[in-house]
């Protein structure tokens, strides 16, 4: 790693490194083309958590007041994972499919773009 | 005894700024001057610097102390006249709270680490600019506080702004900005503040606020501002001299230079976008629109002062199309954040009525109707069916700018800007190929981000409820926070305003 520093070989401390989370890991969610809600949602997770509480438990009381919510069908909804496509088993841990400590997790929600298709 | 002939302005500057330190023998020069080199900068003639004003320390005493007795003059009037009264609405010192908390603070800051450089550059003629400029960001300082008291009497959320300053989740992105100038070398920091922000966008900070003041009847802020810009002015060339002054010293100096003006161009550029949207959404009255200022601020005179630079070698900061491209859309993207957290801000936010709705229509005929009207008007829907929007979960933060991650990507304001490194096996998020790339030139640097929301879940904030969080920010619940209507804020003025139609009927 680099920096501009007057002591030759400074290092500086990771102050978001996992150990910091009491045992939980970071993770940031968002639902594309809702921007109401004005940025990705972070969230600190268990890693043994199953994938299922994520869209069951973390997410309505936070995403549930918007009109749209409700209207969802999960079955058509499309995931990348860190920038990667991703279908997620909601059975499994987070951490049995690779979703690690500040993973991006996205959504699009087909047919769903807030009102008068405002992305909002 | 013949009489002394009075010394010309140039003489005297040259006998009060030159030839007053030597060649150090006790220690070597390196350890008395140990900042001025790592950065790897080459001076070879500190004499060459020129002072353009000429200013020495007595002359400077007199023309402050005159201005200081000016601006007390109008303060005790302010007080006396109760000038609260005449400002066009109380939503407007909304406006006056995000200077007090985040601008404020940084005016210290600046004073702090000018008379760091004035201590610590090998050059007299650069430390004594330092050293003027040092007092004058103190008296700044000094005078935003005095003024700015005044509504502190009857306002809230400016009671604690020093505290908030170091721990509020919206004000580490001022804070942090400023570490990241001041942990850097001289030369940087120079580069940083006195040519990048006080040279290059100081014009996107200083006339918004005080053309809104004086449009919104806030004399306090009018009259600090007053007194603060013929400093200004002098801070401006500073900032100018200090580039060319590096450029022309060796142009090996070039690249490191160029580095830096893309580095705090992007910062700079960030930070003002907290200003975009008071102009578009906090003032009653308004002045003119973020996309207006930024044409006419940076696009036409930032323009011209890149094209002066060019026989330097100097082009102009990368990235600038992408505020470009952006102009239509930040200061809607940043109220959004505020309007989605105003529960966790020491200042209100409120819902758009339809007259201000047509303004901002017709200042962006490009995106607003489109983009954002759908979305104030379900926002208001809401909140008139009693259910006002709130996000209550924590937004992810740019590890760089530490704003939310609500910026758009630059060909596609639907989508939001996802940039990410990997370092050392952790990941780290950037709201744009801006952020991200001042990133990956110091990781060891920014790997340091004091992130609030991380911070938060790291338990170092005061504990784990919203409520915690709030106490420990020192927020008066339920009165600096959450939105206009319905404040202690707005009963306050409406109660004001009451009498005051009273007393004009009973006339």
């Amino acid at each position: 790693m680099s920096v501009v520093a007057l002591k030759p070989g400074y290092k500086g401390e990771v102050l978001d490194r996992v150990e910091n989370f009491h045992g939980n890991q970071l993770v940031y969610l968002h639902w594309e083309d809702h921007l109401s809600f004005c940025a990705a949602l972070a969230f600190p997770l268990p890693p043994d958590m199953p994938f299922g509480a994520i869209l069951k438990d973390v997410l309505p009381p936070f995403y549930g007041m918007h009109p749209d919510w409700l209207k969802i069908d999960w079955s058509s909804v499309r995931w990348t994972l860190d920038g990667k496509p991703f279908t997620p088993d909601p059975g499994r841990a987070l951490r049995d499919q690779d979703i690690r400590h500040k993973s991006l997790l996205r959504f699009w929600t087909p047919g769903l773009k807030g009102p008068r298709d405002s992305c909002s | 005894m013949p009489a002394t002939k009075k010394l010309g302005l140039k003489q005297k500057y040259a006998l009060m700024t030159r030839g007053l330190d030597w060649e150090t023998t006790y220690q070597p020069m390196e350890k008395v001057f140990p900042y001025d080199q790592f950065e790897g900068i080459k001076v070879k003639n500190w004499d060459a610097w020129e002072d353009p004003f000429r200013l020495t320390m007595d002359a400077y005493w007199k023309i402050q102390a005159e201005k200081e007795r000016k601006l007390y003059a109008v303060i005790d009037s302010i007080s006396q006249n109760n000038a609260q009264l005449g400002i066009t609405d109380a939503r407007y010192i909304n406006a006056v709270k995000i200077f007090i908390q985040g601008v404020t603070p940084l005016e210290y800051q600046a004073h702090r680490h000018f008379a760091h450089v004035a201590r610590h550059l090998r050059g007299v003629g650069p430390r004594i600019a330092a050293q003027m400029q040092s007092l004058d960001e103190l008296r700044h300082a000094q005078t935003q506080i005095h003024t700015i008291s005044h509504y502190n009497k009857f306002f809230d959320g400016m009671h604690d702004w020093q505290h908030m300053h170091d721990r509020v989740w919206y004000l580490s992105v001022p804070k942090s900005f400023f570490d990241d100038a001041v942990t850097a070398g001289p030369f940087e920091f120079l580069t940083a503040i006195s040519f990048s922000f006080e040279y290059v966008l100081t014009n996107l900070l200083f006339v918004p606020f005080m053309s809104g003041a004086a449009y919104n009847g806030d004399l306090a802020t009018v009259t600090f501002g007053f007194s603060a810009q013929s400093d200004e002015s002098r801070h401006m060339t500073l900032g100018l001299e200090v580039v060319k002054f590096i450029l022309e010293q060796d142009e090996a100096n070039l690249p490191i230079v160029q580095r830096w003006i893309d580095k705090w161009f992007w910062r700079g550029y960030r930070l003002l976008s907290l200003v975009g949207m008071m102009m578009d959404y906090m003032l009653p009255k308004k002045v003119m629109s973020w996309a207006e200022a930024w044409e006419m601020y940076y696009e036409e005179q930032g323009g011209a002062l890149f094209a002066d630079l060019g026989r330097y070698g100097i082009r102009p900061p990368k990235h600038e199309d992408v505020a470009r491209k952006e102009k239509d859309r930040i200061s809607h993207e940043v109220w959004a954040i505020f309007y989605n957290y105003t529960h966790a801000a020491a200042f209100h936010t409120w819902d758009i009525d339809d007259e201000h709705m047509r303004w901002l229509s017709e200042k962006y005929p490009k995106t607003f109707d489109q983009l954002y009207r759908p979305r104030l008007l379900m926002w208001r829907d809401m909140a008139r069916a009693g259910k006002r929007f709130y996000n209550n979960a924590l937004p992810q933060l740019c590890n760089l700018c530490q704003i939310p991650m609500a910026f758009t990507e630059p060909d596609d304001p639907t989508t939001i800007c996802f940039r990410s490194s990997e370092l050392g096996g952790d990941r780290y998020h950037f709201c744009s190929d801006g952020c991200k790339e001042i990133f990956d030139q110091e990781p060891e640097k920014f790997v340091q981000s004091w992130l609030p929301v991380h911070q938060i879940f790291q338990g170092n904030c005061g504990g784990a409820s919203v409520e915690d969080v709030l106490k420990w920010y020192h927020l008066n619940l339920g009165a600096d926070n959450l939105d206009y209507a319905g404040s202690p804020e707005q009963k306050m003025w409406d109660q004001w305003m009451a009498g005051r139609h009273v007393a004009q009927a009973a006339e």
